[in-house]
């Protein structure tokens, strides 16, 4: 029997190429000042050739090797994805093929922006159920395929990534390193966030998507905290969705952390990544092993659906 | 009941607070954008602490409309 599961490593991936504020003036109305105070966002990396797959592939190769296992050890691969344009085969089986995993479960999760705190939530309750004992999860995103280049409202604010995480069973009489997860959705308001139709660009309503983020998710997030058994005041770090620096600082006014939690603010060199961000900015705090192994970090998603999750992980 | 006076005082003082805006710049005949420099999203923080401070519900698509401090104004006494 298992107790739960951990998070035992972790590894991202960005495209080599970086586009700042300056570049994008070139082809837009928009400016540098405009860009960092509305949004946050300083400079971001654009896929030339890689795909949604390749970049998750190339994550969860760090994440593997980090972790000491090896790919006969995973029987299970889920990649939470909201802008792979190849449909099939799913991208999880991609790159369960390309890093020599042969016959795991595979499966692409979408809940857009939540979707990282979805997929270690879903592959964490398969660990517990054991229906799985070695787990890869990914959060990848190829979001320039999706963004309209000549739309000046959206174009500033997408960026191109992976980030995965390797997660195994513990023991039962053991700690759980993963909490319970906290998932929910708001369908009624989805129609503000949309990536829709033939062909498909990221339009939303900005105003409204900050508003619901700044003044209904911090509760959400406590509530996440809660279940784990630690104070948000505990927390080592908060690793929220990387959308805006604003909806960010709106969350954690509201959060109660303590004065030398790290809060995460990766957007400000990768914008907005989607799923791809939350995974993004945790491997990056752990590379600059800015956070203690073992240190309580609460993961915090939401976007498209609208939908939201989050769970208190302990550091790899 | 307070007195449209009174509201754009407090309007004033949510202002300063989220968007730095002198107090003394405003009145009822100034526009958020163009006048008082306060951006959609510093807006949308108006709006929330506004129906705070004044009990009033300002719903998503009833933001869109208030273009003077005169219309927040005339919003919050009519629905507080």
């Amino acid at each position: 029997m298992v107790a739960g599961s951990r998070i035992v490593a972790m590894g991202h991936y960005q495209p080599s190429r970086v586009v700042t504020n300056e570049d994008l003036t070139k082809t837009l109305d928009t400016n540098d000042e405009w860009i960092r105070s509305r949004v946050g966002i300083a400079e971001r990396r654009i896929a030339d050739t890689e795909t949604v797959a390749d970049m998750a592939t190339f994550a969860a190769e760090k994440a593997l090797a980090a972790s000491g296992l090896s790919a006969a050890d995973i029987d299970l691969v889920v990649v939470a994805t909201c802008s792979s344009i190849d449909r099939c085969p799913n991208v999880a089986t991609r790159v369960a093929n390309k890093l020599g995993i042969t016959a795991p479960a595979a499966y692409d999760l979408n809940t857009a922006c939540s979707g990282f705190s979805y997929a270690v939530g879903s592959a964490d309750h398969a660990i517990r159920a054991g229906a799985a004992r070695h787990a890869i999860v990914i959060g990848a995103e190829k979001l320039s395929d999706v963004t309209d280049w000549s739309d000046r409202k959206t174009a500033v604010l997408f960026g191109d990534g992976a980030g995965a995480a390797v997660m195994s069973g513990v023991p039962d009489g053991e700690e759980p390193g993963v909490g319970p997860v906290l998932w929910g959705s708001a369908p009624d308001k989805g129609d503000v966030l949309r990536i829709e139709g033939w062909r498909p660009y990221i339009e939303q309503e900005g105003q409204i998507v900050f508003r619901w983020a700044t003044t209904e998710l911090a509760p959400f997030a406590i509530e996440a905290c809660r279940r784990a058994g630690v104070k948000p005041s505990e927390l080592a770090a908060f690793v929220p969705h990387q959308a805006n620096t604003r909806i960010i600082d709106g969350i954690v006014k509201r959060l109660g952390l303590s004065e030398t939690a790290i809060v995460a603010k990766d957007l400000v060199e990768s914008g907005n990544t989607s799923a791809a961000s939350v995974p993004l900015a945790l491997s990056k705090l752990i590379e600059r092993r800015e956070v203690p192994s073992g240190a309580p970090v609460l993961l915090f998603g939401f976007g498209g659906g609208l939908t939201y999750a989050g769970q208190v992980v302990r550091c790899p | 009941m307070a007195t449209r006076e009174e509201i754009t005082s407090g309007l004033g003082e949510i202002l300063e607070e989220v968007a730095g805006v002198n107090p003394d710049d405003v009145a009822e005949g100034k526009s958020f954008t163009d006048d008082l420099d306060v951006d959609s999203l510093s807006m949308v923080e108006v709006v929330v602490a506004a129906e705070e401070k004044f009990g009033v519900k300002i719903p998503d698509n009833e933001v869109q409309n208030l273009k003077t401090v005169g219309d927040a104004v005339t919003y919050i006494e009519a629905n507080a």
